[in-house]
């Protein structure tokens, strides 16, 4: 079999074109996704394609599209919701995280919301504050929603798929980043199930856990630790609701340290949820408290050498590798 | 042009015979002064229920508002989705959901239309195609424009036919200050979508009389105009001219795939919710709109037309009192929900502490009855 490699950015559409051939019931919608091929260009060709009905090209009303797109989905549409950017999210708050997520429930198990919302999250070159979001760290506080980030193209692809088949709303995170990364995908049918994260590169000495971009950070921490002798077991928890602790705990077990990578703001963050429960599982089996590595507790700054720093650096997770393992 | 405290509208009743008013059959016309009187009978004892604190939360009350719901449903097919905001028992009754469902869910009883997840603002009933209840202003505007949407989307992609549904989209007048009612408003009018927005101007947000919060409150219908959205001043108090107006609406969305605004004037006879003394209007402006109660114009025109007598109005009375008694049993008597309900409806499928789904009584009774 050929090893076929593929862009992120083009994994992400032969996940939306597979299935949108496969199943009439979904659409892509969103600011530019037809016409221009999308901002990012992910959804390059889609509407030569399926035509203007199922790539759907909206005004710049995030509330209103995001809403809509909810309410197609009560009656059993699944609706692909892309936004340009996670950060403008943040004025469709009320449809996204007040109606999606809570609707079975509020219904009384009568209305579902089979949504996918995806675009790009965490910081982008430069882009300043305002389009800087990672939202891992707000959204994932809210019941009801699944919330998946890939690292790799074969992910995205596989994750994808799961997400556009899955009954309940999930929040999409890609990174842009990323978009250009080339992997192996695999060609036909490709479904990753939630819940489930990938050892990335097994270790002995400390577990690094992860999801999305900084997983790539992890590996390249990993790479220069283990020139100074330090053997490191990177997680990539894939999604984060569903969150896979089996495999963290199991990895820390063996382990007996850890650092929880997390690209959000450290305070009520996924990366603090993470190391209370790994606290709470392996008590008994930490050597040392779980360590954090998570973005600058400030707004995300312009000026390149400031966000580098701001992020969760291979450097500062390096360095919380040594701490966790006592090394000076 | 009228407005809230020009009584003329208030009391412009039919005087023409009524087959000059409405195409409806002598049946249908008693059957929406029955359900006129079941909304208003359950939403007095839901005031009583309420003051005997077996309701919590926020209620809020739709007497005086009747013909809106009835007429309006009475105008669409019972296919058409429907959405309202949490002023919300009238238009679940008026879509067909048995009011022991809707008093128990108030309750917070396992019978309730939701199991008691929901409560009075969050009204849900999908058999009767009825999308909530919803308790966030005018968070119901994209979602009522997204089931227009999915109708026309199904009849045209999945079904290669033409576009022949339509959704109500019910607001309030205070509504109509929210943003995401204008990017609904957009995307209707761009994409051809076939929502009908009927704003139920009963003149208040809560205490804010509609001129102290909105421009252009005498012509509200201009706010649709610049989406291109055809706008309608229906007088809402009389249950005859809302059905034949909305169904002349309605039948035009419908045909045309477009969407519409209605100002459909109308008028809360109580309070915002029920913990509201009305210091910011008159009692004089009340009594106005009191005479111009819908339910005893409906029942003065079937008097006059000879459809019914009061001993027949009386049995109907009597009739919706009994039915609504039965439903406060049943709704008493249903259990509250079991405390792994907490975990249920949360996702679809069950992981972690998650339960899965499980359907209401509301739904299991009407596929049931199948
Ligand atoms: C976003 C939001 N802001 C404020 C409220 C509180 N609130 C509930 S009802 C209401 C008044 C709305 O009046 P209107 O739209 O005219 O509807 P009516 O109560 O007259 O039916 C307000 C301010 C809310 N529920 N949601
Ligand atoms: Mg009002």
């Amino acid at each position: 079999m050929s090893e076929r490699t593929l862009e992120f950015r083009d994994a992400l559409r032969e996940a939306m074109s597979q299935e949108m051939r496969a199943n009439k019931r979904v659409f892509l919608l969103g600011e530019e996704v037809a016409e221009y091929d999308g901002a990012y260009k992910v959804s390059r060709g889609m509407l030569e394609e399926f035509g203007p009905q199922r790539i759907i090209d909206t005004p710049i009303s995030e509330s209103g599209f995001a809403g809509m797109a909810i309410g197609a989905a009560m009656m059993g549409l699944r609706p692909i919701v892309e936004f340009m950017s996670w950060s403008f999210s943040l004025v469709a708050a009320d449809p996204i995280l007040n109606n999606a997520p809570k609707m079975l429930y509020m219904s009384g198990g009568q209305f579902g919301c089979p949504i996918v919302f995806r675009g790009n999250d965490g910081a982008g070159g430069q882009l300043g504050s305002t389009h800087s979001w990672c939202v891992e760290g707000m959204y994932s506080n809210v019941p009801g929603l699944k919330m998946a980030i890939p690292a790799f193209a074969d992910d995205a692809k596989g994750l994808l798929t799961t997400a556009i088949r899955d009954d309940d709303p999930v929040f999409f995170l890609e990174s842009e980043r990323l978009l250009a990364l080339k992997g192996h995908v695999p060609e036909g049918e490709h479904l990753v199930p939630f819940g489930q994260a990938l050892v990335r590169r097994s270790g002995d000495d400390v577990t690094i856990v992860s999801f999305g971009r900084p997983v790539h950070f992890c590996l390249e921490a990993a790479e220069a630790l283990e020139a100074e002798g330090i053997s490191c077991e990177v997680i990539d928890g894939r999604t984060i609701r569903p969150l896979d602790l089996d495999t963290i705990v199991r990895s820390v077990k063996k382990t007996n340290a850890c650092v929880v990578v997390d690209q959000s703001w450290s305070f009520g963050s996924p990366g603090s949820e993470i190391a209370a429960q790994i606290h709470q599982a392996c008590f008994d089996d930490l050597d040392n408290h779980v360590m954090r590595v998570h973005s600058a507790d400030v707004p995300t700054p312009y000026a390149w050498n400031l966000e580098q720093e701001y992020l969760p650096n291979a450097r500062r997770i390096a360095e919380a590798v040594r701490s966790a393992l006592y090394v000076a | 042009m009228s407005s809230l405290s020009d009584p003329a509208h208030a009391t412009t009743g039919g005087r023409r015979p009524l087959a000059d008013r409405t195409s409806a059959t002598p049946d249908e016309l008693l059957d929406w002064l029955r359900q006129m009187l079941l909304i208003r009978e359950f939403e007095v004892r839901t005031m009583q229920a309420y003051q005997d604190k077996k309701i919590g939360g926020f209620c809020h009350i739709y007497i005086g508002q009747e013909a809106v719901a009835v007429g309006c449903t009475a105008a669409v097919q019972h296919a058409d989705p429907i959405v309202t905001a949490y002023r919300d028992h009238g238009h679940a009754l008026a879509r067909g959901m048995d009011p022991k469902y809707c008093m128990a869910e108030m309750f917070g009883k396992i019978g309730g239309c939701a199991k008691g997840k929901g409560g009075s603002m969050h009204m849900f009933d999908k058999p009767n195609n009825l999308y909530g209840g919803h308790g966030i202003v005018g968070a119901q505007t994209p979602l009522g424009t997204g089931l227009a949407f999915a109708t026309k989307y199904i009849d045209e992609v999945i079904e290669g036919g033409k576009s022949r549904h339509v959704a109500l989209c019910f607001l309030g007048d205070g509504a109509v200050n929210q943003g995401a009612f204008y990017e609904a408003k957009n995307l209707a009018g761009l994409f051809h979508i076939p929502v009908i927005f009927i704003v139920e101007n009963n003149g208040y947000s809560m205490g804010t009389a509609i001129h102290r919060g909105t421009t252009m409150s005498h012509r509200l219908i201009s706010k649709g105009e610049a989406f291109g959205i055809d706008g309608y001043e229906i007088e809402g108090m009389d249950v005859i001219d809302v059905q034949r107006e909305m169904k002349a609406v309605a039948d035009k969305c419908r045909e045309t795939s477009r969407p519409a605004m209605v100002d459909m004037k109308t008028y809360r006879f109580k309070g915002h919710s029920m913990s509201d003394p009305r210091k910011y209007r008159t009692r004089e402006e009340e009594e106005v709109w009191e005479a111009g109660d819908p339910i005893t114009r409906l029942r003065d025109a079937l008097i006059e037309e000879g459809l019914i007598d009061d001993a027949a109005f009386k049995a109907l009375n009597r009739e919706v009192k009994l039915q609504v008694r039965s439903s406060i049993e049943w709704a008493d008597a249903s259990p509250e929900p079991d405390i792994t309900e907490l975990f249920t409806d949360v996702y679809v499928e069950k992981f972690g502490p998650y339960l899965g789904t499980s359907m209401p009584q509301i739904v299991t009774d009407q596929e049931n009855d199948r």
